[in-house]
């Protein structure tokens, strides 16, 4: 077992591509779930739809940030649409409702009736050329030993890490208005809110269209880095991660998610390499196959997601004044 | 003699040698053949939604300038092949006639592909898109009647399944999203004890009574294990739920490591021929499964309303206070609550496998189909979970006669979001439940 190269590659996990992704899509369902209380699990259809949106502008002869300009508003639409019929009534509704919709949203994208736009099964695929011929470093790896990136990967993890600032930077200024201070209002106590004649409704209705444009740009640069699109990429468990990373940073926390999907995939991938190594080993008494390393990741995925929430809502490091998810 | 015994082995040595040869030449002679020249081949598979499922026995031709040049007919995994004379154009064209019932061009004018060009010793794939089509050839009625038949099958199934959920609503106020994988690990574990190598192999329906008593017993786990504690330490409902939803990803995985991700039947039942019933045309097994399931349905209603542990079941959700203070024993009320809830789970489970076949997922896939007939019927009502999944179960099969069956999915969402929008208390609820 080489314990270095899995540490290595944990660490090359951390601060790579997935993590900038998932960081940006947390920060999403942070102002959503964090900072609103809201319960959405159809976070990864607004993904989906930032994705989809940008790939078939370029596809259809758009250029790329026209393609951004589109998953963006389609988002905002998405949030609109699922909003309406379920931000009055409990928490519960909405999950039920959000979860649905992804799935059947991935569903109507992959069918044959929307392939001519969408490409079905096999998706859309080389649409973000413009953003990697924009390159403007020299070929080559960059780092220590096998802590090592290519100029592409650089190249990428520049966009994602500078969109994390970017949204990072949005997302102190919202908290920190009036507009923030009162959708916390609202996660605390939403009859104390109505009570002082905020528009409760509305702003729940705004926090999950602002949530789902920030999930849609982690699906577009998600997209951009892996030039590719397919509709099965985009299934319930994306949304469980970006839950999973909101509170294991602590939930309505400026950089939690940030931190949180760091840890995230770091654990991730260390998970990945002692498997791998474990079963090739032997250690496992040849009760697992390497096929099985899969789900036995996502099993225990479950199991940390179930004692997370449990014994740690407010995050790894948060204090327990400022969170407490209740819902009523 | 010596000289004479050496010579035989000799001989007999070189016979054998030259025999083997003889044998790997007679062996490799089709292997070099084979790739000497060209061919067409392909797959042919039936594509619904997310299920892949070989379409065998279907007849496929090529053809070059009119003049036939082969055919193959699909074997059981769905695979044919004909071998062509060389490298040029040819006609590929499958026999819409010999598609089995239900299964259908997704494009009926791609019967037939034009151009297929094959290059010298080129495998070359020939791909046609098979779904589930409409059966062609009979009439309007029985079609419709048919599509209600399988509704009701399906319906059947999600009441089954959702009593469960919806029961443990009201008790406990709690959406459970591992509901889902009770009705997978029902039908897992009665595959374990009817057809798996390593199980007992009895017979289904003997099978599905340890497979039950199983899920059921789980299901009593669960609540003492974790969501008791859990509400004793008063955890809001949103972590609850983030709670179920991590769960649901330990079972489902969990199953998939010890199942596998490939569909299997059970031994019995799973193919049976069609019967003709009032100019329907079904299969016996949906027909069973429909009267089973509302015997066990009228049963459970019986146990609400007559006994003393089911009136005690529907005070508890009505008004858990009220209940305790008139002397019932909520906890105890739970825990049976989540055992019959579990085990009509794992029953929704035995039958779904019936019907069509036992895999990892099948559970988490009939989720969405089991909260659209709760809040249809009413979240925390057992009888409106009942009502409603008969209803969902009728539109999704019947919505076939006017929209892509792609979409059969989405008119559950659409009925879920239909009923939020104009009486989010669902058909048998009352206004409070919602909050």
């Amino acid at each position: 077992m080489d314990w270095l190269k899995i540490l290595i590659d944990a660490g090359r996990a951390a601060v790579g591509v997935p993590a900038a992704a998932y960081a940006l899509s947390a920060m999403g369902l942070n102002l959503q779930f964090g900072y609103t209380g809201l319960l959405n699990f159809g976070h990864v259809a607004s993904m989906m739809v930032g994705a989809y949106g940008m790939a078939i502008t370029v596809d259809r002869g758009g250029s790329l940030w026209l393609g951004v300009v589109v998953g963006i508003i389609l988002a905002l639409i998405l949030g609109l649409l699922l909003g309406i019929p379920t931000l009055r009534l409990r928490a519960d509704y909405l999950a039920i409702v959000t979860i649905a919709a992804g799935e059947i949203l991935r569903l109507i994208v992959r069918s044959s009736w929307a392939e001519p736009l969408t490409k079905g099964i096999l998706g859309i695929q080389s649409f973000a050329d413009e953003f990697h011929d924009l390159n403007p470093i020299p070929v080559g790896l960059y780092g220590l030993g096998r802590f090592r990136f290519d100029e592409r990967t650089v190249w990428v993890m520049m966009l994602g890490w500078g969109l994390v600032t970017v949204v990072a930077l949005f997302m102190w200024k919202l908290t920190r208005s009036p507009w923030g201070r009162t959708i916390r209002a609202i996660r605390e106590d939403e009859d104390a809110a109505l009570s002082l004649g905020k528009n409760v409704f509305g702003y729940k209705l705004q926090s999950l269209m602002v949530g789902g444009a920030i999930g849609a740009l982690a699906g577009m640069f998600l997209a951009i880095d892996q030039q590719n699109v397919t509709p099965d990429t985009y299934i319930p468990l994306l949304t469980f991660y970006a839950f999973t990373v909101v509170i294991l940073g602590g939930p309505g926390t400026l950089l939690g998610p940030i931190t949180g999907s760091m840890i995230f995939w770091f654990l991730f991938k260390l998970l990945d390499g002692f498997m791998t190594d474990a079963i090739l080993n032997g250690w496992f008494f040849g009760w697992f196959e390497a096929t099985d390393i899969g789900p036995i990741r996502f099993a225990l995925f479950g199991m940390g997601l179930m004692w997370l929430m449990i014994f740690r809502p407010q995050g790894l490091f948060g204090s327990h004044e400022e969170m407490l998810i209740d819902g009523q | 003699m010596p000289n004479y015994a050496r010579r035989t082995l000799h001989t007999r040595l070189r016979s054998v040698f030259l025999a083997a040869i003889a044998f790997l030449a007679v062996i490799a002679m089709p292997l070099v053949a084979f790739a000497e020249n060209e061919t067409i081949g392909g797959t042919l598979e039936k594509i619904d939604a997310d299920d892949r499922e070989a379409v065998a026995g279907v007849t496929i031709t090529v053809e070059q300038a009119g003049a036939v040049v082969g055919t193959a007919e699909s074997d059981q995994n769905g695979d044919w092949e004909i071998p062509v004379p060389g490298a040029g154009e040819y006609v590929v064209r499958l026999n819409v006639d010999s598609l089995p019932d239900g299964v259908a061009l997704t494009d009926p004018e791609r019967f037939e592909l034009p151009a297929v060009s094959v290059r010298a010793d080129q495998n070359k794939t020939a791909r046609f898109n098979l779904g589930p089509g409409l059966v062609s050839g009979v009439s309007t009625w029985n079609r419709v009647g048919s599509l209600f038949v399988i509704g009701l099958k399906l319906g059947a199934i999600i009441a089954l399944s959702s009593v469960g959920l919806s029961l443990v609503f009201g008790v406990t106020g709690l959406v459970n999203f591992a509901h889902g994988d009770l009705v997978t690990l029902g039908a897992v574990s009665a595959y374990l004890f009817s057809s798996s190598s390593i199980g007992p192999g009895w017979h289904i329906l003997i099978a599905a009574i340890p497979a039950i008593l199983l899920v059921a017993g789980f299901g009593g786990l669960q609540e003492a294990a974790l969501w008791r504690p859990l509400r004793r330490r008063s955890t809001g409902l949103v972590a609850l739920i983030v709670v179920s939803i991590g769960l649901s990803f330990v079972i489902r995985y969990g199953i998939l490591v010890a199942f596998s991700g490939l569909p299997r039947p059970y031994r019995n039942y799973a193919i049976q021929n069609d019967m003709h019933i009032l100019g329907i045309t079904t299969v016996p097994k949906n027909l069973a499964i429909i009267g089973f399931t509302v015997t066990v349905l009228a049963l459970i209603g019986l146990f609400l309303t007559r006994t003393k542990l089911g009136t005690a079941m529907r005070a508890v959700a009505d008004n858990a206070d009220l209940a305790e203070s008139s002397g019932i024993d909520v906890s105890r009320v739970i825990l049976v609550t989540w055992v019959v809830g579990a085990g009509l789970a794992g029953l929704g489970g035995v039958m779904f496998g019936i019907s069509e076949q036992v895999q990892w997922d099948m559970g988490a896939k009939l989720l969405l189909l089991i909260f659209a007939a709760v809040i249809l019927g009413g979240l925390g009502t057992a009888f409106g979970a009942m009502l409603g999944g008969f209803v969902v179960g009728v539109a999704i099969e019947m919505s076939t006669l006017v929209i892509p069956v792609e979409f059969k999915t989405a008119v559950a969402l659409g009925i879920l979001v239909v009923m939020l929008l104009v009486r989010p208390q669902g058909l048998l609820g009352t206004k409070e439940r919602i909050g």
